[in-house]
């Protein structure tokens, strides 16, 4: 019924290696942003919030479940949102016209 | 092909987009089409779960509405959070991000191991891992952001038996976490781990100097990256286990960065209590150095005449958020023809790229910033360089052994033809040695606040010079 543990390491540790290969090649002006951009991409934890919400029957899971989803909700929403609203200042060029970069 | 194996592929696809999206983050001009990648996919996992529930059936009316009632509280808070907050508290709110996500993590493997669960070795192994990662998580970067934010003193806090009282917590964890595995119907096992766990996380987090928080909040991100792949261990979703690696990766190469740019090892800054000040041993310049003060009038005219300036911003202009004040001045030096670049370094502001969100909140387009490497070059071509609020980042005493930044990558503001520091006092960096640069004949020092300094500047350059 549940996938094979070595596949699920095996999944694990590639994972692991692609991360340290995409993310050496960032450049430090980026630091921040990616640090918060990875924060959100950890949000994908409202995934198995959702799954054990649906599965829950009394009232410890209910409790147990609510802070789980609300939590993972805040951390995916909030960290998208925050990382949008950094970069999307970041631009080649200032926005009133007319000045030149040099 | 059923609803299961239809989720399963967006999984993977969700997956893919996060890989890809993190990749564009490599450059500026792709960056923010990165993120909106990889949130988009997040919005098509999410809602492919979704209806992965909705086709079981079985979900009651009740866990709809906890569903319901947590995703509007989480999502209306993480909005509110990151619309409302300043970009110089950036590094709090992401600290705050993480902790909840640790949070979630450890609540999903709470809910796993309850005691009538009564799972096998298979689950409560990660389970266990799960628990105590995102517990430490949680508290630890709670404390961290308390730091940053001033709720919680951000000088290193040690205590008598500062050294021993972690080692108690790891073993209360170490014996909480074999209970569950060996008797995984054991409540009290649960909570001894959790308790244990939580209380580490503060303890090991409050040793640590307010300027190790950034190191500290990268390393937490990468255990909460840990942590959510350890669920989907637990949930058997890879998913959680393929994104939580990848900010595991992300997290664990970040702090090794941001540890290596401040010449320190990641295991010295866990370990805490540095910066306390104690028997540090003045080097470089004696007290009886001479120090030359210099009026905003001086260091107009000297930017306005310049061919070349280079601004070397901070922590001190981001604790002053007066990065606007220094974009209105380099773009005032700009129309008179000076050419104007900010050389920045790997760690200024509060976390590493923290002072590319500033500068770029103030207008500056990336093309005039200046990494450490490709800024050096350019100083001795420089007709002033303007440090605002650097300090142990310009230190010379770096170049040679003995000194307490000995070896650490620096600025070479001392080669440029002269030097002017915008400095409160002439009070230490966080290293608690004197700056040798500051006594350098070439060097002027206009002791004042980053912002009034700033202001007084584009006054000057307005009043005195046609």
């Amino acid at each position: 019924m549940s996938t094979p543990l070595v596949i699920v390491i095996t999944v694990f540790v590639l994972s692991l290696l692609v991360g340290f290969e995409v993310i050496s090649k960032v450049p430090p002006t980026l630091h921040t942003p990616l640090m918060s951009g990875a924060n959100a991409v950890h949000g994908v934890v409202v995934i198995g919030a959702l799954l054990v919400a649906a599965v829950a029957d009394n009232l410890v899971g209910y409790l147990l479940a609510f802070a789980a989803v609300a939590f993972g909700a805040a951390n995916v929403v909030g960290g998208y949102v925050v990382t949008d609203r950094m970069l999307h200042m970041f631009r080649a060029r200032p926005r009133a016209t007319g000045r030149r970069e040099g | 092909m059923d609803i299961e194996t239809t989720v399963a592929y967006l999984y993977l696809a969700a997956a893919a987009c996060f890989v890809i999206g993190l990749h564009l983050m490599n450059n500026p001009a792709t960056a923010r089409r990165g993120n909106l990648l990889s949130g988009g996919a997040m919005a098509v996992a999410v809602a492919a779960t979704v209806a992965l529930l909705i086709s079981w059936g079985t979900v009651t009316t009740t866990a709809w509405l906890v569903i319901v009632a947590g995703a509007a509280t989480g999502s209306a808070a993480g909005v509110y959070a990151a619309r409302r907050v300043q970009m110089t508290a950036m590094p709090q709110l992401v600290s705050l991000f993480n902790a909840v996500g640790g949070g979630a993590a450890a609540l999903l493997a709470a809910a796993h191991l309850l005691p009538e669960v009564a799972p096998g070795a298979r689950l409560t192994v990660p389970g266990a891992l799960d628990l105590l990662i995102g517990t430490v998580a949680f508290t630890g970067s709670l404390v961290a952001a308390g730091k940053l934010q001033g709720w919680v003193p951000g000088r290193p806090i040690t205590y008598r038996g500062a050294r021993v009282v972690p080692l108690v917590l790891a073993a209360g964890f170490v014996a909480g976490a074999l209970w569950l595995v060996l008797a995984p119907d054991r409540l009290a096992g649960l909570l001894l781990l959790i308790a244990a766990a939580a209380a580490f996380g503060v303890a090991m987090v409050l040793p640590i100097g307010g300027a190790d928080m950034p190191v500290v909040i990268s390393a937490l991100n990468a255990a909460t990256g840990l942590a959510v792949a350890l669920a989907g261990f637990v949930l058997d979703e890879l998913v959680l286990v393929i994104a939580g690696a990848l900010v595991g990766a992300s997290g664990s190469i970040l702090t090794k960065l941001m540890a290596e740019a401040m010449n320190r090892s990641v295991l010295r800054i866990m370990l805490g209590g540095f910066g306390t000040g104690d028997g540090e041993g003045a080097a470089g310049a004696g007290p009886g150095a001479q120090v030359r003060t210099v009026s905003a009038e001086d260091v107009a005219i000297q930017l306005a005449y310049a061919d070349r300036v280079v601004i070397v911003p901070g922590y001190g202009l981001a604790a002053a958020q007066a990065q606007h004040e220094v974009a209105a001045l380099a773009a005032l030096l700009e129309e008179r023809g000076v050419n104007v670049t900010y050389a920045v370094h790997p760690v200024a502001g509060r976390m590493p790229g923290h002072m590319n969100v500033l500068l770029a909140e103030a207008d500056v387009p990336y093309p005039q910033l200046r990494d450490l490497e490709q800024a050096n070059p350019e100083f001795p071509q420089a007709d002033v360089a303007l440090v605002v609020g650097a300090n142990d980042v310009t230190n010379p005493a770096a170049r040679r052994p003995g000194t307490p930044v000995s070896g650490m990558p620096i600025l070479d503001v001392d080669r440029a033809r002269s030097v002017v520091v915008i400095k409160r006092s002439m009070g230490q960096g966080y290293a608690g040695i004197d700056n040798e640069l500051y006594t350098d004949p070439r060097t002027g020092m206009l002791f004042a606040d980053a912002k009034q300094a700033l202001t007084d500047l584009v006054a000057s350059v307005r009043a005195f010079v046609r």
